[in-house]
């Protein structure tokens, strides 16, 4: 079942899908992840870090 | 009760250190008293750290050391059981992807961690070493993921060293880094880059333990001319300290700039 889920999202047994800039070539996988990363890095400037106690 | 203990530790190890009259000059109490001063105790492994790491931008670099952790204990399990494991069974399979997906979280956030390291200008106070070990081991870390795909004994791995070969040929490496050689690849992701990457991660630390964690960027012009503890904006201090992970409270004396 869940592997049918994922199937469906993510088809591994076709070619992969790409973005083209000139001669830049980026996967869509790797344009993801990379968007992520810069999401995850935006989070960890913004949101508090709460810590047990300071003085 | 407690700090009676704890300071008694610590003259303990102090004391420990000291080498008998007449030794002085001998090359290991030298070396032992180098040790102590660069790296004592409470900056080894301290309890408390500067109020500026409390930060999730501090947490990268700990992320990346528990997913390396994590690829060399699958990694263990892959050596030991083997490939026709590894590509059938149930267990095999999830620990293989274990492996592969450690290898995913530590270098989202090692690259994570260069960034944030990148915009607070980690090199400054004389921590251009810390940086340098950062970058080499970063470096050493694609070649051992690559001879990890080489390693893989699939498909996959059949058309990554057939295409990798005639790159690394052009460049003349090939005459003793045979990526068709499946012996030498192994080697190369099981014994020696580990160990490099390791050693160097060690290294890295411990001139961060050093060095202590660099203060932030100031984020004025007018900062940049005040006294750092005048700095505005800031809640408390940047010498307070805090319970925290990562970073050491100590050894951030030294200029930044």
């Amino acid at each position: 079942m869940l592997h049918n889920m994922l199937a469906s999202l993510v088809d591994l047994n076709n070619t992969g899908h790409y973005l083209h800039w000139g001669f830049i070539q980026l996967s869509v996988a790797n344009a993801v992840v990379i968007g992520l990363m810069v999401v995850v890095f935006a989070l960890a400037v913004l949101v508090p870090f709460r810590h047990r106690r300071s003085r | 009760m407690s700090t009676d203990i704890t300071t008694d530790a610590v003259a303990g190890i102090e004391e420990g250190a000291r080498p008998l009259p007449g030794d002085e000059r001998m090359w290991t109490a030298r070396l032992r008293g180098y040790l102590v001063r660069a790296l004592p105790p409470g900056k080894l492994l301290p309890d408390r750290q500067p109020s500026y790491v409390s930060s999730w931008v501090y947490v990268f670099g700990v992320i990346t050391m528990a997913a390396l952790t994590m690829i060399i204990l699958t990694g263990a399990v892959l050596v030991l059981k083997g490939p026709s494991w590894w590509h059938v069974s149930s267990a095999g399979l999830f620990v293989n992807s274990m492996h592969l997906w450690s290898v995913e979280v530590f270098f989202f956030f090692m690259v994570l961690h260069l960034w944030g390291k990148f915009f607070m200008a980690a090199w400054r106070g004389n921590r251009k070493l810390t940086w340098i070990t950062g970058v080499v081991c970063f470096l050493i870390s694609i070649g051992a993921a690559f001879t990890g795909y080489l390693s893989q004994q699939n498909f996959d791995s059949q058309w990554i060293s057939t295409q990798a070969k005639d790159g690394l040929n052009s460049t003349g490496v090939g005459a003793f880094f045979n990526v068709l050689n499946f012996g030498q690849m192994l080697i190369w992701h099981v014994l020696l880059l580990p160990v490099v990457v390791v050693v160097i991660l060690a290294l890295h630390l411990l001139m961060v333990r050093h060095r202590g964690v660099v203060r932030p960027l100031p984020r004025t012009k007018a900062d940049r001319g005040a006294p750092q503890h005048t700095r505005s904006r800031q809640s408390s201090p940047p010498d307070a300290t805090t319970a925290a992970a990562g970073g050491s409270a100590t050894g951030s004396s030294d200029g930044d700039r």
